[in-house]
């Protein structure tokens, strides 16, 4: 009797294991669709566009012929000059508020303010932007303001996933380094960054993705519609990809579909070229350690 | 000679988390180059007593010592006392097994390279030195760059220990040492024990009493008398008379296996 509704139970168990299983590799395969779906659309609508003129020349024509370089270049600068900003300040406040700060009310408000911070619409910290920085501080629609803006956006994000980098570090590995006479700084430096390393490097390239692509705060703080000259000092507005797709897909009439996409496509590359990169720096150095 | 001189001077000490009272009115002299183990029933506080010495227990929130520890004729609590200092003065062998996940060689020189600089021939030196003192070098001398991590639970136990060897501490602090390892790595740490207290003077954590037994000259006993209440030092001893003619009726039921 007893064995018999064991049986029973195990079968039934077994049913609903691979119905859930089934279920969740469904999900899962919508997911992985979606993304080779978009970037499949983008290489086929886009990729006729793409030459070397494309990406080594200046628009001509009232846009409409010529390539994308400018807002190639002003999207690299603006990736790096946000990295510049929001690097530095994300990883230190993560190691204050995990390696330092006691759990009172200050770090209490601090904890909220970043998960305001990260639910704050683009747009606001555009206008944000416009209002501190190119106005108030002078810096004008600039570079300067443009990466500032831009760092304040992803700097939740940074501070996020670098505090849950440096949470996995086990704290036997911080009593070794104490026990040993080692300053906390030192700790911190010698041990417990290097073992968070590969978690900073994930959120640092979630970051530059979102700084790339946003539109909305690189509106009100950097970006030409339309530049004669290169960029020259960090004073200079600049164009950026995903404004200039903005640009080539509503404002102007009679831009040639292919450029659209190809546009689109060669921001998707940039993103995906730093995410690869800090892919393949973050494995070397698990290899590395693992020697 | 050991056991000479007075090393470690506790006096009336006492230890608070938070408002709990966990350690009462501990009162003891450590001799200098010997092996003390302090035994007691799990959860008794021997290991908060132990890092009483290096001041580990800063580390956790809301904690109060009162009493002295003194060190060499200086209150290791008093203000000015530099904790990092005092670290380096007094190494930590911990329960389980830590290396740095990096290699071998860099595991024995994170010590000695946090307090100066010093050439490459020189860490050379200290990492042969301290690998052979901590009786391992032979098993690892070709793999130096290897992984620390890889080695096994016994080895990197014995790594751990050549590690604090290399800043040439004067006390030696070793909670349950063995305790996640087999017998014959256990075999070899006591050894080791053994071998260091020549010229350290060791403070060490067991609820082995075998163990106890085997590797101290000197056993303090610590017990928890009713839940709820401090632990407190019953009997500080030779190890010879703790085993064979405690002076105490708890030590003597406790060491029997009538409880713990």
């Amino acid at each position: 009797m007893v064995g018999e509704g064991i049986e029973i139970n195990k079968r039934r168990k077994t049913v609903m294991e691979k119905i859930s299983y089934t279920f969740l590799l469904f999900l899962t395969l919508i997911v992985i669709a979606f993304v080779m779906g978009i970037i499949i659309y983008l290489i086929v609508k886009g990729s006729s566009a793409i030459n070397w003129e494309f990406l080594s020349q200046k628009p001509r024509s009232g846009m409409r012929e010529g390539g994308i370089f400018p807002a190639i270049l002003g999207t690299l600068y603006l990736v790096i000059g946000t990295l510049i900003f929001s690097l530095p300040i994300g990883i230190l406040a993560a190691i204050y508020l995990n390696e330092y700060a006691s759990k009172n009310r200050l770090t209490r408000i601090i904890r909220l303010s970043i998960i305001n911070m990260s639910g704050v619409p683009s747009v606001v910290y555009g206008l944000f932007g416009l209002g501190f920085f190119v106005i108030l501080l002078k810096f004008g629609r600039s570079i300067l303001a443009g990466s500032l803006t831009l760092a304040l956006l992803i700097l939740p994000a940074i501070i996020t996933t670098t505090e849950e980098a440096l949470k996995t570090v086990p704290d036997s590995y911080r009593h070794a380094s104490l026990a040993l006479g080692a300053t906390k700084w030192q700790t911190i430096t010698k041990v417990i960054l290097p073992q968070a390393l590969p978690g900073i490097i994930t959120g640092s390239v979630i970051g530059i993705g979102r700084a790339a692509g946003e539109t909305a705060p690189i509106i009100f703080t950097v970006a030409a519609f339309s530049q004669p000259n290169l960029p020259n000092s960090i004073f200079s507005q600049v164009m950026a990809l995903p404004y200039h797709l903005y640009v080539l897909a509503t404002q102007l009439t009679g831009t040639p579909e292919d450029m659209q996409w190809g546009t689109a496509l060669v921001l998707l590359m940039i993103v995906l070229i730093f995410a690869v990169s800090g892919t393949a720096v973050r494995t070397r150095f698990r290899l590395r350690k693992k020697e | 000679m050991s056991g000479d001189k007075i090393k470690i001077k506790v006096r009336n000490y006492g230890f608070y988390y938070g408002a709990v009272k966990v350690l009462s009115d501990i009162s003891m002299d450590i001799q200098e180059n010997t092996i003390t183990a302090i035994i007691g029933p799990s959860g008794c506080g021997k290991s908060t007593f132990l890092r009483t010495f290096n001041r580990m227990n800063e580390l956790l929130p809301n904690t109060r010592v009162e009493g002295d520890i003194i060190i060499d004729g200086i209150d290791i609590y008093k203000d000015n006392i530099d904790v990092v200092d005092l670290r380096k003065r007094i190494g930590m062998v911990f329960q389980r097994p830590n290396p740095f996940p990096k290699t071998i060689y860099e595991n024995v020189i994170y010590g000695p390279r946090l307090h100066r600089k010093y050439t490459k021939k020189q860490l050379g030196s200290i990492v042969e030195n301290s690998l052979k003192r901590a009786a391992l070098w032979d098993e690892v001398k070709h793999k130096l760059n290897t992984n620390a991590l890889d080695l096994s639970g016994g080895q990197q136990q014995r790594l751990c220990i050549a590690r604090l060897l290399a800043v040439n501490p004067e006390i030696i602090l070793m909670d349950e040492p063995a305790s996640a390892l087999d017998p014959s790595s256990t075999q070899k740490i006591e050894d080791l024990i053994d071998e260091l207290k020549e010229n350290y003077t060791i403070i060490i954590v067991t609820h082995n009493m075998q163990q106890a037994a085997r590797v101290s000259q000197k056993v303090a006993f610590l017990l928890t008398e009713n839940i709820c209440e401090p632990a407190t030092l019953v009997e500080y001893d030779d190890t010879n008379k703790i085993f064979t003619n405690p002076g105490d009726k708890r030590t003597e039921d406790y060491i029997t296996g009538r409880f713990g």
